[in-house]
């Protein structure tokens, strides 16, 4: 597990070397904070909980995941240290994996960050925490499906923009895709069973669920073969890229 | 060992290297010449594990590049062209990087990064970051990358472009001390770096094979091999008369500087018999030279179809 580790370590390091780091702590904090207690009534709804908060989350993901995970392959396919990276000995999937964690690491480390927001709600009420403890939970497996998908596209393509634009596409349709407009919009011209399985598709569906404190394997599955697959896919692309 | 057999390696419709086969073995320095879009890099690539090949194999230390790819890496020391790295990085991030990619243990690994950042005289920016170096500093970060782990293999892609010539000579003294016992396959443009590194030559041109030989080899096919050239004002009798000695097939005079070259027919020795005339002549010849024969236009002669290059008479 060497090479991951100095993958993983150098990935994060570079994160906090370049303003990357500081640019998305700062926004995602300042936005999670504004959002939740402004656009999120969280005050006026006279709950002590933190649903306010984590229903933000995926919508803040949304933009700020692929500005993290768009350089992660693209730049290094523009900048010539691909070639440096892949004749090291290390397999596609320890580089791959290397990267996956350093950003998943480095969102986690941001989840921490907003604890005031924790403890805010603490001083005020007495909230329930294990449901604040599993709010957390699905919110960091969500952000990894996103890494996991931003780190397949980025290695799709050299330009970092265009890496941004799809991951963002395929995040929110990932999002919406159990949204009831968006089944509305295949009834009729879909079977019911295959409307079921797009709905069971959508990320908000299963993020809510663990969100609301209720820690199904089926969800935890969601998120986990998610990232399993969309990284496969990643690699898979890497690899194809050598033989093309 | 490095051994290529049949290597092959095709973009859509264009042939990038063409069932390439050679065989590099320890103690040799092998340079592989080519114009540039010959396939130096694509070959290099391909040997190095980020290319698949199309068709055909190639081998490091016995290890197969797609089948074991990890142990042939381990092999390996290869600088990319343009001596790619990590630009935010300092220097000493990015070789204990790949220190720890390596695989070393924290003592080892401290050991030989003191030993390259020594080697390659990298002391003193150790701390800077890598995007502020110079173009010469940044070829001696990749070359440390490169030799770091102490390979038995080392293959190094135009590892003195761009490098002015005290850092040129700071390389190949670099590559020759390494040279003794690893095997060394470097590519390159330059005939000079020829002379001063190879002890042997691999000429590449659209993919294919071209030559094969030891420089010396190579220059004896030159038009140049054996030639005599001097410099003597006022010898315009004696161009005749040198013209008629049995051994010589043609005269040419550089129409700048007025310094006269004979070329022998084949398999003549010139030398001699030239001079004896111009001694008889009562020539004042202020410098005579036996050529060697000349790399770069054998060059010309392989890459280009026609070999059109034996026909230009000035001097390269």
């Amino acid at each position: 597990m060497s090479p991951v580790n100095a993958v993983m370590r150098r990935e994060l390091r570079s994160y906090f070397v370049t303003p990357v780091a500081y640019v998305f702590l700062v926004i995602f904090l300042v936005l999670a904070g504004i959002l939740t207690f402004y656009a999120g009534d969280f005050y006026e709804r006279g709950q002590a909980d933190l649903q306010p908060f984590f229903v933000m989350h995926p919508w803040l993901y949304l933009i700020l995941v692929p500005a993290i995970t768009m350089r992660m392959w693209a730049e290094e396919a523009k900048g010539g240290t691909l070639e440096l990276l892949l004749t090291l000995p290390l397999t596609l999937w320890q580089a791959m994996l290397g990267k996956f964690l350093a950003a998943w690491l480095f969102i986690g480390l941001a989840l921490v960050l907003t604890f005031p927001i924790w403890i805010t709600v603490n001083y005020l009420g007495s909230p329930d925490n294990g449901v604040i403890l599993a709010g957390y939970l699905g919110s960091w497996l969500m952000a990894g499906s996103f890494i996991a998908i931003g780190a397949c596209l980025s290695a799709l393509t050299s330009s970092q923009v265009v890496a941004f634009i799809l991951t963002a596409v395929v995040c929110v349709l990932l999002l919406l895709a159990g949204q009831p407009q968006v089944l509305d919009f295949f009834q009729g011209t879909l079977p019911r069973r295959l409307i079921n399985g797009v709905a069971h598709l959508s990320m908000l569906r299963h993020f809510t669920a663990i969100a609301r404190g209720v820690l199904d394997v089926r969800d935890l599955l969601y998120f986990l073969l998610s990232m399993i697959g969309w990284l496969t896919a990643g690699v898979l692309l890497l690899d194809l890229k050598r033989t093309r | 060992m490095i051994e290529t057999d049949q290597l092959t390696r095709c973009y859509g419709n264009l042939t990038a290297v063409d069932a390439l086969s050679i065989r590099v073995e320890p103690g040799q320095v092998l340079g592989l010449l080519g114009p540039n879009g010959a396939g130096k890099s694509t070959a290099m690539r391909m040997i190095a594990g980020f290319l698949v090949p199309t068709s055909g194999t190639a081998r490091v230390c016995g290890y197969d590049v797609v089948r074991e790819p990890l142990k042939a890496k381990r092999a390996l020391g290869y600088l990319p062209e343009g001596a790619p790295s990590y630009g935010e990085m300092t220097v000493r991030e990015f070789l204990q990087f790949i220190v720890r990619m390596r695989g070393f243990n924290a003592d080892a690994g401290y050991r030989r990064f003191d030993e390259v950042i020594h080697r390659l005289q990298l002391e003193e920016v150790l701390e800077l970051c890598i995007e502020t170096l110079s173009k010469g500093l940044r070829r001696r970060v990749g070359l440390a990358q490169a030799i770091l782990h102490d390979p038995p293999v080392l293959m190094l892609d135009e590892p003195t472009d761009g490098l002015d010539p005290n850092q040129k000579h700071a390389v190949r003294q670099l590559i020759d001390m390494m040279a003794r016992e690893r095997t060394i396959l470097i590519s390159t443009h330059l005939l000079e770096e020829v002379h001063a590194l190879c002890n042997r030559v691999v000429i590449i041109a659209r993919g294919k094979l071209m030559a094969d030989a030891t420089p010396a080899e190579l220059e004896q096919r030159s038009r140049y091999h054996g030639a005599v050239s001097f410099s003597a004002p006022g010898s315009g009798m004696s161009q005749e008369m040198l013209g008629r000695l049995p051994q010589v097939a043609a005269i040419e005079v550089d129409p700048l500087d007025g310094r006269i070259t004979v070329f022998p027919k084949p398999g003549e020795r010139i030398l001699e018999p030239v001079e004896t005339l111009l001694r008889e002549q009562g020539l004042e010849v202020s410098e005579i030279q036996l050529e060697r024969g000349r790399l770069d236009e054998v060059f010309r002669q392989i890459t280009t179809n026609g070999g059109t290059g034996a026909l230009t008479g000035g001097r390269a």
